[in-house]
């Protein structure tokens, strides 16, 4: 056996045992176990009533379908989550989201993520006496320099150094200045000690074709994501702006060098780092947890919501849904196992029959799609992808079509053998042979998806479409590294060996 | 050797008299879609007895319910139930029968429900699909330059990709009007995956047959067809039988919720199957010798005096 072909076998072990052990741990990513759909765990029943104030009557009907169709957006990207999203009358949304918490669901369809960026102005102010949670009027030394509509940060100094874990965003909304106490726009949840640090905040601003334009998220690309910074091993957001973006942030962070630039969402400020230089196009969002950072860049992603949505209380509206609750499974646990069994039986008759008419290769190709099927679990835990019945289906599926690069390679294999050659030249060429076909009806499909992916994302919004063309090419892909791969070199391996000797180890 | 190429009218025959049975079906009845596409009914009903999950769901299928949804939602301490859209009378049988089976109960609210997929996606995937399948042609076309008349190979994927398509609407479509069977989002996946496969699997034929005209470019087409599909019909069978085991597993055993979809997907993979052998390379035999018009004549005529 050559040196190369160990290490094949080796990388081989080393790859099945990565994914047995990504199986076995409980947690991958902050989640628990395989993502699992509404039919088979349950998850968190919303519903949303629509704010229709701001929109021309006669345009509800659009204005709610086309919010649908966003929350469908944003919890679905990559059409791999399987939430369920109808409109209930004609004035609310009812959501279902498989497998999360209820702050989770929230978030996810964040009613809207406005990002937006600050910048500091020259206050030096520290509380002058202690203000507690349940408080929305503060006193400080010297209210110079604050003015109402400012955002005012606790536990922020006026040089952006965070002193405190917990700080707080607040809008002042008052000022008196006779006895320093400023009023702000709701109550403080933590308590804040006399000396703390207090800064305020103002849009940040630069300017295009001579108007001054605050800097937000519409200038965002719909292309961010979430990425682990290397230094601090902390989880990120990185963006990319457009054209105007790129323009206004590169004035902001070029006038703020040194200082730092906050950056708001939902009006509480995440983070306020020091500019280091000026920068243009791209950028990070840091201090978030992963799942805020996954759900952060799905929402900025997603684009705004047409329609606010929240509950009514008589005339008032709240951001909050009117309805949250956990649901059940809608299918039993008998409908799964039984699926399951199904699968496995199926699944035994085609390992079976290939071995029974293949003999020693069958063998080799069952344990081939025992590592398919390892890695394509490994990858839908991982990405994660939600999996309902039908999905679990269509992976027992997978694996007996999977099977079809193999059977390619051992009937030439098995012609080659009849045309009088040695095992290790029919080997060889049973796969030289059957590659073009492998190839072209792979690569052929892989075509299919890449299209249907770019289609169901750019030009039609079909998540349905997306999260098909995603696991079919990655099943593709995988499959056919299997077979070229795996199946080979556990082939050339067996040609060294004693069995490789006994003819009807390979013919039937 | 079986002589596949000599048969070539028959198939087309065949197909054909199945997809205007199936097209003529499509366009009188059309496709039932199911509650993902139409919406329907929301309700929540709370019961004083502890129900389980399963007597309801039995009990709603019974009432001729069985695509319900039905959760338990232990905050709300009660069930929401979606059914396709009911009209008054229905909801009062449902309530009634369910009071007569598990005891007092209260419906709480009963509210219509948009579908839960988008009402345009079979034409933007139809779409999609189209367009796909111009890649699809590119690519067989650019895979098979070096033999002549490429393009032949990638009309004849394409045709057996609408054939093994048009067909799983059609038999839905029947089945639809006999059997009152749905499709939902599934369905749609369902028909993607046979796409799939019917490209994949024709391929893997003119392989053969490209292979064959490269090793003996004499040979007049027809010869070089039929070999090739005799030399591939064992892992065109092979491959066929290993996905249907697993279908048919699927189908007997497996839960109430994906049979359509198996069935979506059985069907695919038979016609996917007999198209490679039967439609796209004997497709590849007629446009060469130019007898595609000839095919239906014997038909045709013999039908017109007839009339007269």
């Amino acid at each position: 056996m050559s040196r190369r072909q160990k290490l094949t076998l080796v990388g081989i072990a080393l790859l099945f045992a990565f994914t047995v052990s990504m199986l076995a741990i409980d947690k991958v990513g902050g989640r628990e176990g395989m993502s699992l759909g509404l039919d088979l765990r349950g998850g968190t029943h919303l519903v949303y009533e629509a704010d229709f104030t701001d929109v021309p009557s006669g345009a509800e009907g659009d204005a709610i379908e086309v919010t649908r169709g966003i929350i469908e957006k944003r919890i679905n990207r990559y059409g791999v989550s399987e939430p369920v999203i109808q409109i209930i009358g004609e004035d609310r949304i009812s959501v279902q989201i498989p497998g999360v918490s209820w702050e989770e669901a929230k978030s996810l369809v964040g009613t809207v993520a406005e990002l937006d960026f600050r910048e500091q102005k020259g206050v030096d102010a520290t509380l002058a006496e202690a203000a507690n949670g349940g408080d929305n009027q503060i006193t400080v030394n010297d209210v110079a320099g604050f003015e109402v509509d400012d955002t005012c940060v606790l536990g922020i100094s006026s040089v952006g150094a965070i002193e405190k874990e917990n700080w707080e965003t607040r809008q002042i909304i008052a000022i008196n200045g006779s006895i320093n106490i400023l009023t702000l726009d709701s109550a403080l949840f933590t308590d804040h000690q006399p000396g703390e640090p207090l800064s305020a905040w103002v849009p940040a601003t630069g300017t295009i074709d001579g108007g001054e334009i605050h800097l937000t998220g519409k200038y965002l690309l719909p292309n961010s994501y979430v990425d682990v910074d290397p230094q601090s091993g902390q989880p990120v957001v990185r963006f990319e702006w457009n054209e105007d973006g790129a323009r206004l942030f590169s004035q902001i962070t070029g006038r703020l060098i040194g200082g730092p630039l906050g950056i708001i969402l939902d009006n509480e400020i995440i983070s306020a780092p020091t500019v280091q230089s000026q920068i243009g196009a791209t950028g990070i969002i840091e201090g978030l947890t992963y799942d805020e950072a996954r759900i952060l860049s799905s929402q900025l992603n997603g684009g705004a919501l047409p329609l606010p949505l929240g509950h009514w209380e008589g005339d008032e509206f709240y951001p909050e849904p009117a309805v949250i609750q956990s649901v059940d499974a809608t299918l039993g646990a008998d409908s799964l196992r039984w699926s399951l069994i199904a699968g496995i039986i199926g699944l035994a008759l085609v390992l079976a029959f290939m071995i029974l008419y293949y003999r020693l290769p069958g063998v080799l190709a069952c344990a081939a799609l025992l590592i398919y099927g390892a890695i394509m679990l490994t990858i839908f835990k991982m990405v994660p992808v939600t999996l309902t019945l039908a999905h679990i289906a269509a992976f027992i599926l997978s694996i007996g079509m999977a099977i079809d690069a193999n059977i390619l390679i051992f009937e030439r294999m098995k012609e080659e053998l009849r045309l009088g050659k040695t095992l290790k030249a029919a080997v060889e060429a049973g796969f030289n042979r059957a590659w073009p076909a492998i190839r072209d009806g792979n690569f052929s499909t892989l075509i299919t998806c890449i299209i249907l992916f770019w289609f169901g994302s750019r030009i039609i919004a079909a998540p349905l479409v997306m999260g098909f063309a995603l696991t079919l090419g990655i099943g593709v892909v995988i499959s056919m590294l299997t077979a070229i791969l795996v199946t080979r070199s556990f082939l050339r391996t067996i040609v060294f060996t004693q069995l490789a000797r006994r003819g009807s180890l390979f013919r039937p | 050797m079986i002589d596949f190429v000599g048969k070539r009218k028959w198939y087309f025959r065949f197909s054909g008299i199945i997809i205007l049975i199936g097209v003529i079906f499509l366009l009188s009845a059309g496709l039932q879609r199911g509650i993902e596409f139409t919406g329907g009914t929301m309700m929540t009903i709370s019961f004083e007895q502890e129900v389980a999950q399963e007597e309801l769901r039995e009990e709603m299928a019974e009432l001729g319910h069985d695509d319900a949804v039905i959760q338990w939602s232990e905050d709300a301490e009660a069930f929401i139930i979606r059914t396709k859209g009911l009209a008054a009378e229905e909801e009062a049988v449902i309530e009634d029968t369910l009071t007569e089976r598990f005891g007092p109960l209260t419906i709480k609210d009963v509210y219509g429900v948009s579908g839960s997929i988008a009402s345009e996606i079979e034409g933007d995937a139809a779409i999609a699909v189209s367009v796909a399948a111009i890649g699809i042609l590119l690519y067989v076309t650019w895979a098979f330059r070096r033999v002549m008349k490429p393009f032949h190979f990638g009309v004849g994927a394409i045709v057996a990709l609408v054939h093994d398509v048009l067909i799983v609407l059609g038999v839905f479509a029947v089945l639809g009007v006999l059997f009152d069977i749905e499709i939902d989002a599934m369905f749609i996946t369902g028909l993607l995956i046979v796409i799939g496969y019917s490209v994949n699997d024709t391929i893997v034929v003119f392989d053969r047959i490209r292979e064959n005209m490269l090793k003996s470019p004499g040979s007049p087409l027809e010869t070089t067809v039929n070999r090739s599909i005799m030399e591939t019909l064992g892992r065109s069978l092979n491959t066929s039988i290993t996905t249907l085991f697993v279908l048919l597993a699927l189908l007997l055993l497996g839960g109430a919720t994906i049979h359509n979809f198996v069935l979506v997907l059985i069907i695919g993979v038979i016609a996917g199957t007999y198209s490679s052998i039967c439609i796209a390379s004997q497709l590849l035999v007629v446009w060469e010798s130019g007898t595609f018009s000839r095919l239906f004549r014997r038909v045709i005529p013999r039908r017109a005096p007839a009339g007269g």
